[in-house]
């Protein structure tokens, strides 16, 4: 008993690591959306961030500055799409499409230039890398039934990526549904007409929302390179950034729906990592391939209207024309 | 509003050959500005490009036998983006195409050839259009967005095929989850082994006969697009999907109608890999050509000559990739994939910087306006 109790803490607290990159990217994706771009670029600003965040961190043994620098290049990043996508009423799927790609050469070409060691880059130091944060008395309270191994193996010992993530949600949430910008932001993802006959930038809005997805998909990046791994690996971001556009959907563009989305997606990473090979009683070896195409699957028959119905921003994907 | 008779419309050697040009000569700049910038000479990596391409014998054939696969999908999402739709599921269709021409491989390799090597090009094209159809069938009569789907199917059949490979089609008693190599009857020949029978020496390659089939598929793009009835509904829904319902077009046969033969299109890859060049079925075979046939597509404006040269060009990338790694330690193939990423870049995403003004600079300015002025 004891012992099921101990496992599932150990899932969700594996479960609470996989999804802070999912939440913060997602969220990302949330805002970009909601002003009414469609951003599939997500994986590369991510693997950007993680490439940009893992050199500064190297070679200045400071995790903050690798954090900075991870944000920088994905911010650049977002500034591209929206110059393509807003400015010049581009293909944001297009958009979207070459930037992953770009990324996805540009990030092991420069580090194997400058590092030599194939497309990664070398082991970042500790001073380089977010530790994890141990609660006061973690260690102690850690033979306590349930309450104290919660608190010591699942709440305590993440880094601070980890709590600021979750601690974004709420925030994010408060952002879009109870501020003047956050109503500005949808009202541009729905109806930029109107946005527009208020006498607001649309372009200006667009902008600023690309900002942000930029800032969330650099801290998701950094946290791939130096809070989860401690270095950059080519194509680390590894399928991330679409399944948190997976998420996105299946949260049908709303912060807490979202939020649960992304947890479900890393659980059932969790569990399948847990599971490779086990005999579950009652139902065989699952294979995991099954689980790790789950989340795919799910959202594919939610987008088709089989579970439910996810209805995007009305303006997304379409770029704003002014009339004349 | 232009006054009548006047042209309105730049020449085609703009839009169709200075427009690309200039878009991928600016990708190549910004490549070689990044190759500079990591320490080496752009204009010898150039030189090394082309010699490891074009160079020699064998060197020609591995640009084509790449080009093969390049002209498949760059005309599957063509044939998507004509009908306005756009097919990142390249990759999957193309993983699951080699699916169909692997298992036609280990059920009939026994068979003779030319007829199993037949069956194995259908079961190609229909694996690929069956993944291709299905998106597309979600986007006609569900709205589901098949950007989306396309994407998530490619993760699906990862995910299958990772499974068929590692529980079933692996061969016993080995490590790599690959399947045991087929009977002789299921190779398409390759090129080294035809053309020294017609007077043709040739290098040993990769390169085989998928490049014809290749070439074929391109004249059906043509004749399908441009001279039948399918070719003409999709691309009016493409156009405009209203004027097309008033037309009596039915907006989602063209759109299941297209994502079929983009799909079996892009499935034609896993012919040239698996009975072309492996002869056995393994993993990650599909190695982001389905990605690179959006460059593709977009540099030859969904054309079939146009897609056949970008290929070309994208065929010429991959192989003088290859070269340049070889003599430059700190330069490798994944320069090629930047290049890939700003084409797409220059020619998709940010088609509306330069077009409109080098177009203009090329309608002459009608004389009735000047002469009003």
């Amino acid at each position: 008993m004891g012992d099921t109790v101990l496992w599932f803490i150990l899932v969700f607290d594996a479960t609470l690591r996989v999804s802070t990159p999912l939440v913060l990217a997602a969220f990302a994706g949330m805002f970009a959306e909601r002003s009414g771009i469609v951003d599939i670029g997500l994986e590369g600003k991510m693997l950007g961030a993680a490439f940009g965040a893992a050199t500064v961190a190297l070679v200045t043994d400071s995790a903050w500055l690798g954090l900075l620098a991870g944000i920088g290049v994905s911010v650049t990043l977002a500034m591209i799409h929206a110059f393509a996508c807003v400015t010049h009423r581009g293909n944001q799927v297009v958009s979207g499409m070459a930037l992953n790609i770009m990324v996805a050469g540009l990030a092991p070409a420069l580090s194997l230039a400058w590092f030599g060691q194939g497309g990664q880059t070398p082991m970042i130091e500790e001073g380089g890398r977010f530790r994890p944060i141990h609660f006061p008395f973690a260690d102690r309270l850690s033979d306590v039934p349930f309450v104290g191994e919660v608190y010591s193996e699942l709440i305590s010992g993440h880094n601070i990526i980890v709590y600021v993530a979750m601690g974004m949600v709420p925030l994010a949430g408060w952002f879009i549904y109870r501020t003047r910008f956050g109503l500005r932001l949808r009202a541009v993802g729905e109806s930029p007409e109107a946005v527009d006959t208020a006498g607001i930038s649309v372009a200006g809005m667009r902008y600023r929302a690309m900002i942000i997805c930029g800032i969330l998909c650099g801290v998701a990046g950094t946290y791939l390179a130096i809070a989860m791994n401690t270095l950059f690996i080519r194509d680390m971001s590894a399928g991330m950034g679409y399944l948190a556009l997976a998420a996105l959907i299946f949260g049908k563009w709303k912060p807490l729906p979202t939020l649960l989305a992304c947890f479900l997606f890393a659980f059932a990473d969790a569990v399948q990592a847990r599971l490779q090979g086990v005999d579950v009683p009652g139902v065989g070896i699952i294979p995991v391939q099954a689980i790790q195409a789950l989340p795919y699957v799910l959202t594919v028959l939610l987008l088709a209207g089989f579970v439910g119905k996810a209805v995007p921003p009305k303006a997304s994907g379409i770029p704003y024309v002014k009339d004349r | 509003m232009s006054s009548m008779g006047a042209p309105t419309q730049a020449p085609t050697w703009v839009t169709h050959g200075l427009v690309p040009v200039i878009n991928l000569v600016l990708a190549l700049i910004i490549s070689g500005l990044i190759i500079a910038a990591i320490g080496e000479d752009p204009f010898e990596a150039l030189g090394y490009l082309m010699y490891g391409a074009f160079g020699y014998p064998e060197a020609i054939g591995y640009t084509l036998y790449y080009t093969t696969n390049f002209i498949f999908t760059g005309l599957a999402v063509a044939i998507a983006f004509h009908c306005g739709l756009f097919n990142i599921g390249g990759e999957g269709q193309a993983y699951l195409g080699g699916l169909g021409a692997g298992v036609v491989g280990l059920l009939f390799g026994h068979w003779p050839s030319p007829l199993v090597i037949l069956i194995g090009i259908l079961a190609a094209a229909s694996f690929g259009a069956v993944w291709g159809v299905i998106p597309g069938w979600l986007q006609a009569k569900r709205g589901s967005h098949i950007v989306i789907t396309t994407i998530m199917f490619n993760f699906i059949a990862a995910a299958l095929m990772s499974y068929l490979m590692v529980e079933i089609l692996i061969n016993p008693g080995q490590q790599a989850a690959e399947s045991r190599t087929f009977e002789a009857g299921a190779f398409i020949p390759f090129a080294h082994d035809i053309l020294p029978a017609l007077g043709v020496s040739m290098g040993r390659s990769a390169l085989n006969l998928s490049f014809v089939l290749a070439i074929l598929c391109s004249v059906f793009f043509w004749f399908f697009m441009w001279r039948t009835r399918w070719g003409y509904e999709i691309r009016a829904v493409g156009q405009n999907e209203t004027a097309a319902v008033y037309a009596g077009i039915s907006p989602s046969r063209a759109i299941i109608v297209a994502m079929a033969i983009s799909g079996a299109l892009a499935g034609l890859v896993g012919v040239n890999e698996i009975l072309g060049v492996h002869h056995r079925l393994l993993m990650e075979f599909t190695a982001g050509y389905g990605f690179v046939g959006i460059a593709v597509a977009l540099m030859g404006r969904n054309h079939p000559l146009g897609i056949f040269l970008a290929a070309l060009l994208f065929g010429t990338l991959y192989q003088g990739g290859q070269e340049i790694a070889f003599d430059m330690p700190r330069v490798n193939r994944d320069m090629v994939v930047v290049i890939q990423g700003l084409v797409i870049l220059f020619s998709g995403a940010l088609e509306n910087m330069f077009r409109p003004r080098i177009e203009a600079f090329f309608i002459r300015r009608p004389r009735a306006v000047a002469a009003a002025e």
